[in-house]
């Protein structure tokens, strides 16, 4: 069948993609909640209106108002420039974990599921040992053992959602391996290591894509979680999780304190989890076009 | 008989996943940090302190042997000592186990009693009011951390001072728990015939456990929503339908009885992770469960404690895994073993 236009495949299926997801009104949410927090993010800079560090002690704990919109906390720092300074780091956490975990798990994913057979057993069964834990259990564990700090914890997520992507890319590279033109390239003389890299692992990426999307939310809360018991993120960072932990001291008086924390950790993990809902959908190869 | 063979064979298929749990919790007790024997002795221990350490624990020998040492005390039941008060973790452990047991069973059972009717509701009224209040429900619960959902409903507890519920622990402090039976008090209550106590102990237990179970809530009433809509576009539906069988019939026993595979398996994989859940909400409500216990432990760096529960967790959640592969082959006589 001849293309309709001449544009190249690659760009035909993106614009595809594109304008798939413009007619889904769920993800267009998705996508707008994290555009805005990654503006959000971004600007936090020129955005926030107070230092979110430095500290004010005249104003310790004021309730939202005119000058603080979500109020002070026991330092005098201003929560809403503290919120926005966080979304960096939540949104840089994620990411991280993703780009970590999503790299790893689909190279071991891919080389279990194209030698197959012994290498795949003990890298399937190594995964399953990983997957015994619940993961937030063994994020803590590791966490711990490694020392409280915002990278220790990062690394301690990471570790525990590669898993999920390498049996993920395992099924697909399962399929994709007895497909002919794998053959072909075998035939043509191509080594293993090269098919797995540009023939098996570019054709996971749609998954990979839709799953690191859903993992993206699961990895904030687990990373938040973290924080909160003390083993991510360090006062006086404005890390979400770790604001909640202290505002709980303050929950009953300043009740400000740990709510606004939680809606951006909330609102954000919502953006993630609809636009990977929607992206599975749209993304799917079965209805498609 | 063949049943029997299946459990068998999956019983053998554990051995090497406990092995590599027990590894795994091995290595990163012994191998990540870089000094246990400093770790074990508390951050304000002296250069002898540790060194006896290390002498006393085995530290000084190779990881083969600490590895075989590990394992051989962990059959006895000897997960090292706490940092913070000195006892044997496992004593500790034990104490707490009931507490967080009470808490995830009832989770669960709010999880399965609330979720089961909202997936099939949703399905059966699909894309209709219904079904988008409980789409919108269940995005929400997959995205709320728990700790903050906790914090939130305490707050509008006592900041509007309802006086619904009580506030943290298992009982109020003029009640005595009921005599130990099964150590869940809802249980044991009930057994000792003090209605008072089971009552006050319900009231204390609603609040957490339905913190706890709106995340996997959530999950349940999306595979129930959606293996439900797969099994009633059916042919045998359709032909229950053509046969004039009233339409809840069709829904509760036929339909839903061939939609309980995806959600027993997704409540084997949400036990495990409502252990894991355990640790945030016991922490907000105050519940003196293992989950609280360890977060206790955290603060003190209290090691031998956290990797204690770590394992202890682990073993739980491999058991309930094998629980549920084996209750499919009671489920789905389809299965091939």
């Amino acid at each position: 069948m001849k293309p309709k236009t001449n544009l190249h495949p690659k760009w035909r299926e993106l614009k595809l993609t594109g304008r798939l997801l413009r007619s889904n009104p769920t993800a267009m949410a998705g996508l707008i909640i994290l555009v805005a927090m990654g503006l959000m993010a971004l600007c936090a800079g020129w955005l926030a209106p107070y230092d979110p560090i430095k500290l004010s002690l005249g104003e310790r704990l004021q309730p939202p108002g005119a000058v603080h919109w979500f109020g002070t906390d026991e330092m005098g720092r201003d929560i809403l420039s503290r919120v926005m300074f966080g979304a960096r780091i939540s949104l840089r956490i994620g990411f991280v974990v993703i780009c970590i975990a999503g790299g790893l798990g689909s190279v071991i994913g891919a080389v279990a599921g194209y030698y197959g057979g012994r290498v795949d057993n003990i890298i399937m069964r190594v995964m399953d040992v990983i997957l015994s834990f619940p993961s937030l259990v063994l994020a803590m564990a590791l966490a711990a053992a490694m020392g409280p700090s915002l990278n220790n914890a990062i690394m301690a997520v990471a570790f525990v959602m590669i898993p999920k992507f390498a049996r993920l890319v395992r099924g697909e590279a399962l399929s994709v391996k007895e497909m002919p033109f794998i053959a072909a390239a075998r035939v043509s003389g191509a080594r293993n290591r090269w098919i797995i890299a540009h023939h098996i692992l570019p054709n996971c990426l749609n998954s990979v894509i839709v799953l690191g999307t859903l993992t993206l939310g699961d990895t904030i809360l687990i990373a938040a979680s973290l924080s909160f018991i003390g083993l991510g993120a360090q006062p006086p960072t404005p890390e979400w999780g770790a604001m909640i932990s202290v505002g709980r001291k303050f929950l009953l008086d300043q009740w400000w304190y740990a709510t606004f924390p939680g809606l951006f950790i909330l609102t954000t993990v919502i953006g993630f989890n609809i636009l990977g809902d929607a992206l599975r959908d749209i993304l799917d190869p079965r209805i498609r076009r | 008989m063949r049943i029997l063979q299946y459990i068998l064979r999956r019983l053998f298929y554990m051995i090497p996943v406990l092995f590599g749990v027990t590894i795994l919790v091995f290595v990163i007790s012994h191998a990540i940090p870089g000094d246990p024997a400093k770790m074990i002795a508390g951050p304000k221990a002296s250069r002898q302190a540790i060194e006896n350490i290390r002498k006393s624990h085995g530290l000084d020998q190779p990881l083969p042997i600490q590895y075989i040492r590990f394992v051989t005390g962990l059959v006895k039941g000897d997960l090292g000592v706490s940092i913070r008060n000195h006892r044997p973790v496992t004593h500790d452990l034990k104490d707490f186990l009931p507490a967080t047991l009470e808490l995830t069973l009832a989770s669960i059972v709010i999880c399965l009693g609330v979720g089961i009717p909202l997936g099939i509701i949703s399905a059966v009224h699909r894309n209709r009011l219904p079904d988008h209040f409980t789409r919108v429900f269940s995005v929400f619960g997959v995205s709320m951390p728990v700790f903050w959902l906790g914090l939130m409903l305490l707050l509008l507890l006592f900041y509007r001072n309802l006086g619904w519920l009580p506030g943290s622990g298992r009982l109020d402090i003029d009640f005595s728990p009921p005599v130990h039976v099964t150590g869940l008090y809802l249980i044991d209550s009930l057994l000792d015939g003090q209605f008072d106590t089971f009552f006050n102990a319900a009231a204390h237990i609603l609040l957490p456990a339905f913190c706890l179970s709106y995340v996997y809530l959530a999950i349940v009433t999306r595979i129930v929503r959606s293996s439900m809509i797969e099994v009633l576009g059916q042919d045998f539906i359709i032909t229950a339908r053509a046969n004039g069988i009233a339409e809840t019939a069709i829904v509760l026993k036929h339909a839903f009885k061939n939609s309980l595979i995806p959600t027993v398996t997704i409540t084997g994989l949400s036990f495990g992770e409502l252990l894991g859940g355990a640790i945030l909400t016991e922490t907000i409500f105050g519940w003196p469960g293992m989950g609280k216990y360890v977060v206790d432990s955290v603060n003190y760096l209290d090691f031998p404690a956290i990797m204690g529960f770590t394992l202890i967790v682990a073993l739980v959640y491999v058991s309930i895994n094998l629980l549920v592969d084996v209750l499919y082959a009671f489920l789905n006589p389809r299965i091939q073993y």
